[in-house]
């Protein structure tokens, strides 16, 4: 049957707006995320973010009932927020809402600041973390808006606007990297101290989602956005933000630039080339310093490997599926390898994604692909029909699309439950396009050589 | 073991429960504390078999990091989950239907390609604001027509999320209506999030709208001698296919299982079978107790966890059926599959006796799963359910006393009468006194804490708090729990085995799994690999924040 416009979602191809708040909180140093609302969102997120990282992930509830959706939850948050303050001595509280408290209407910011008050006349006010909320919805929007928001109320919660800075504090920028994964974000961080700047990176599960055995178990892992560096985010000389999709939008990036005057540099997550050129082009005017030898040569070896995968990839057709500015990024490299982007699909609505695929494939395609917002997998099965690809780029929920077309799955973002080492997946840099180029190569060449009868081991 | 029961369990001497108890609830606030102090109970077994009263299905502290669902993860992810012909549209926003999307790990096996499989399929009303503000039923019954459209299902059920309860939407109406316009059966679940204190209360919901609108639609006998149906199995990493193939061997039908490989024919037409078998007696239990009411089907409790237990339970339906050939064929069956499982179990035992072990996972695994470690020499010295209520920690006897309390009145108790037609008790009440006399019961669960040993721990859904604690004070050689837990655990050098998805592996029900899970558990504990990772007691009495290979 040739698909109608369907209102009814099946395999869906984003997830909900508080999963991504609260992997954003989970990347500020001394930070428990906390959802407003029925504890079963808690326990559903955590188990869905614990399969991809294969680390801890807790995120505490206010645990509501019926008899809460129906008088408010306001006193289940505050004695939800008690019991995190002793037994976790966080630092901070980040509170992302469910849709049962968005649809009963609490109002999360007044509830906070009542307990606020009641603490601090109970003499507990120094021992108070900070506390930022934020609303998601999750009829309103995918992981990646809530993720977004998150960051957005962090900034806006915790960035005052009488900041005084000192020459002392060093020349440093504000990196705001999107949901890339831990490894990408380690890579990010190396590229910037290689220009000899500090960084705050907001937010920085880098560790807090990766993080090495240790003798002790910490409660809350170490790493993360430290909050005196959030603080001081608007001393900073720029901030550079990634994702096509936000650039003009609301966005932490934005917040700095109007309330501190903060230049704000807005591109694509740096994947391929010409995404990556311009990180590096942002870092080069931050910083006031070429681009280190040592990365000059990482974009030598990945313009050569280029020249050298041509004869394989050359017309080969993708599907590419996802969060919008990932997506966005991956059909930015595909298309400068010679691949054939032949449907970009996600299940995001931002409505910036189908002007940004255009803008990253410009020159490099004769017709630009097509793009599918508010796309499902039932959706992308249907075109795949007629669109015929030889590969698939996306997270592990395309599996089973793969597996009926026959054609390899190349594993990248999030979730990735089946598979090993999804967090440690390098999507990011002249390096992390390196791997990725590397990964696409040989799937291409793995199937090659499992379709042959020949048993060809020479390729 | 039986002997033992009143003794305090050995190994874990060094340990003092009371004060432990007394130091776990001390670091709670005031209030809360008095709660938890009455959800975590020093066992002690007399000698009539009483044990001690646990607070239990009572609410989840705020706040702190709990392992519980919610109603709609019990409803539509445990229950429902399992059955791969009926299509299951979850209506509300997007997350609740992603992360129920298979991932329990429950198998399947279609009888041919024309079987329909549901399963991998993710089904969402997908709500927006609009819906939010304007209802959401128009674009219910919308989806439901594309549905049919697209894959003309048997049946469909609704699942209600948080905020479809608080917006008005009535599921049940719209099922109703969606009913009568395609023809094919369709039924609304009201399990939204809120309702209830656990998933429990979604079984529960689950387990009446499945009696209420699928069992007992198709009176075609069903074909076999020895009919039963399995309640509360749901075929994780395969379970039901190891306990189905026992039974194929033993020569009895399983005309249904709720609900794992299971399908929505089957579901209508379980009320022919002449007994029902429960393995999981928190998740399933109104069924059989609706089916006995309305039907006449007695229902035993049954346990395929253990190598002993498996062999218990056959003997167990087999003295039901009162059938000499039949207890022949089933003590035969035994021998031959204890022959390997003796083989195994003996090896792994003399590498594993004398360890310990935790559970804390689920309504009915913390318990069984205890028989499995018994088996291999190893001891059991804390255990608890997610979202077990007092009997399944008492025993049946206590049901009586159980206070209903505001979260359990909002579920609704079915008032069930025998089938005008259908109703046909299975044994004459002779046949009954005749059996009880030999000792058979019925209706029998006792609970996990008269089967474990005096002086053990139980904790009613734990927090994260008191696993750390526990896992410092006794040193486990394994911990068992979920995805959630696993992680924190293993990083502190214990080795956690997941008794919800079993880790990818599986089965361990029946014969075979035991020895699946014995090795299993012989790799795990006797890894090598747990020697880089020390834990903090291991080398350093002071904690301190290094590498495991500083």
């Amino acid at each position: 049957m040739k698909r109608a416009d369907y209102v009814s979602t099946t395999n869906a191809c984003k997830l909900c707006k508080p999963l991504g708040a609260c992997l954003a909180f989970r990347g500020i140093e001394g930070a428990v995320p906390m959802l407003h609302g029925s504890q079963g969102c808690a326990t559903y997120m955590r188990r869905y973010i614990i399969s991809h990282f294969r680390e801890p992930m807790d995120i505490a509830s206010s645990s509501l009932g019926e008899k809460h959706a129906v008088y408010g939850g306001g006193p289940n948050l505050k004695q939800g927020l008690k019991n995190l303050m002793t037994k976790f001595g966080a630092a901070m509280i980040g509170v992302a809402t469910t849709c049962l408290t968005e649809t009963i209407g609490d109002d999360v910011p007044m509830i906070i600041r009542e307990f606020r008050k009641e603490m601090e006349e109970a003499g507990d006010g120094p021992g108070l973390p900070s506390l930022v909320s934020v609303s998601t919805p999750s009829y309103s929007g995918t992981h990646m808006e809530g993720f977004h928001a998150a960051v957005g109320a962090v900034v806006d919660q915790l960035c005052a606007g009488d900041l005084l800075c000192a020459n002392s504090e060093g020349k440093f920028v504000n990196l705001l990297p999107g949901f890339l994964s831990p490894a990408d974000l380690r890579h990010l961080k190396e590229i910037v101290a290689d220009f000899g700047l500090g960084c705050v990176m907001l937010p920085d599960i880098s560790e807090t989602l990766d993080g090495p055995a240790l003798e002790d178990y910490e409660k809350i892992p170490a790493g993360g956005t430290p909050i005196s560096g959030i603080k001081r985010m608007g001393c900073a000389a720029a901030t550079l933000e990634f994702g096509r999709t936000l650039e003009g939008g609301a966005t932490a990036g934005m917040i700095l630039h109007k309330r501190f005057g903060l230049p704000l540099h807005q591109s694509g997550i740096p994947i391929g080339l010409r995404e990556t050129d311009a990180f590096f082009k942002a870092l080069e005017q931050a910083s006031g310093m070429k681009t280190p030898e040592k990365h000059q040569s990482e974009k030598g070896r990945l313009v050569d490997s280029y020249v050298d995968a041509h004869k394989y990839l050359f017309g080969k057709r993708a599907v590419i599926y996802g969060e919008e500015d990932l997506v966005i990024g991956l059909t930015a490299f595909l298309a400068e390898i010679g691949i054939k982007p032949v449907l970009c699909a996600s299940g995001g609505r931002g409505g910036r994604f189908a002007s940004c695929i255009e803008h990253v494939t410009a020159g490099l395609l004769e017709t630009p692909p097509m793009v599918e917002e508010g796309a499902d997998f039932q959706k992308i099965e249907e075109l795949c029909q007629e669109l015929a690809p030889d590969l698939l780029v996306g997270h592990s929920k395309g599996y089973r699309l793969s597996k009926k077309l026959g054609v390899p799955l190349i594993r990248v973002g999030f979730p990735i439950h089946d598979r090993f080492g999804g967090q440690r997946t390098l999507h990011a840099g002249y390096r992390g396009t390196q791997m990725l180029l590397d990964r696409i190569v040989n799937a291409v060449l793995e199937k090659a050589q499992e379709d042959s009868a020949i048993g060809y081991g020479y390729m | 073991m039986a002997a033992s029961k009143t003794d305090p369990a050995p190994g874990i001497e060094s340990v003092d429960p009371g004060e432990l108890k007394a130091e776990l609830v001390a670091k709670y606030p005031t209030k809360v504390g008095r709660k938890r102090a009455k959800q975590i109970v020093i066992n002690s077994v007399d000698e009539c078999g009483e044990v001690p009263e646990i607070g239990a299905n009572a609410r989840t502290i705020p706040g702190i990091i709990t392992q519980r669902g919610c109603s709609y993860a019990g409803c539509k992810g445990v229950v429902l989950g399992p059955t791969r012909d009926i299509v299951n549209l979850t209506h509300g926003p997007i997350g609740c239907g992603f992360y129920s999307w298979l991932t329990r790990r429950n198998q399947t096996r279609p009888d041919g390609p024309g079987d329909a499989n549901f399963m991998t399929y993710c089904f969402s009303t997908d709500l927006q604001d609009e819906d939010i503000v304007f209802g959401g039923e128009k674009k219910l019954r919308q989806a439901i027509r594309e549905i049919y459209e697209n894959f003309r299902p048997k049946a469909i059920g609704i699942f209600a999320t948080c905020p479809v309860g608080l917006i008005g939407d009535d599921v049940h109406a719209v099922a109703r209506e969606m009913k009568e316009e395609l023809g094919i059966n369709i039924f609304g679940f009201s399990c939204e999030g809120y309702k209830g204190v656990s998933q429990s209360a979604g079984h529960h919901i689950a387990n009446n709208a499945l009696f209420t609108h699928v069992v007992g639609l198709d009176d075609t006998a069903s074909e076999g001698k020895f009919k039963i149906n399995l309640l509360g199995e749901y075929n994780i990493g395969g379970d039901a296919f190891e306990i189905e193939r026992i039974m194929d061997e033993a020569g009895i039908t399983v005309v249904s299982t709720f609900s794992g490989n299971s399908t929505y024919d089957k579901f209508a037409n379980s009320h022919t079978a002449d007994l029902n078998t429960v393995m999981c007696h928190r998740s399933i239990n109104y069924v059989a107790e609706m089916m006995e009411k309305k039907y006449g089907i007695p229902w035993i409790k049954v346990n395929f966890i253990g190598a002993a237990s498996t062999a218990k339970t056959l003997r167990k339906i087999a003295n039901y059926f009162e059938d000499e050939e039949l207890i022949e064929r089933v003590e035969k069956l035994i021998a031959e599959e204890m022959v390997e499982v003796e083989k195994v179990r003996r090896e792994v035992e003399s590498r594993c006796a004398g360890k310990l072990a935790m559970l804390f996972v689920g309504g009915s695994r913390a318990h069984h799963y205890q028989d499995l470690f018994a088996e291999i020499g190893m001891k059991t010295v804390a255990a608890g359910y997610e979202f077990a209520h007092r009997d399944d920690y008492e025993g049946r006897a206590v049901l009586p006393e159980i206070k209903v309390d505001a979260d359990s009145r909002n579920i609704e108790e079915l008032a069930v009468e025998p089938d005008p037609e259908r109703f046909n008790p299975r044994k004459s009440e002779e046949a009954l006194s005749r059996l009880k006399a030999k000792g058979f019961r019925f209706k029998d669960y006792d609970g996990m804490m008269a089967e474990m040993a005096s002086g053990t721990l139980i904790i009613d859904d734990i927090s994260q708090f008191e696993t750390e604690k526990l896992i410092e004070k006794y040193k486990p050689a394994i911990f068992c729990a979920g995805i959630k837990e696993k992680y924190a655990i293993q990083k502190k050098g214990i080795p956690m085995k997941q008794l919800h998805s079993y880790d990818s592996g599986g089965p361990y029900a029946g014969f075979k799994g035991a020895i699946n899970f014995w090795r299993e558990i012989d790799r795990m504990v006797n890894s090598k690999v747990w020697g880089y990772l020390k834990a903090p007691w291991q080398e350093s009495p002071e904690l301190t924040a290094t590498y495991g290979w500083e």
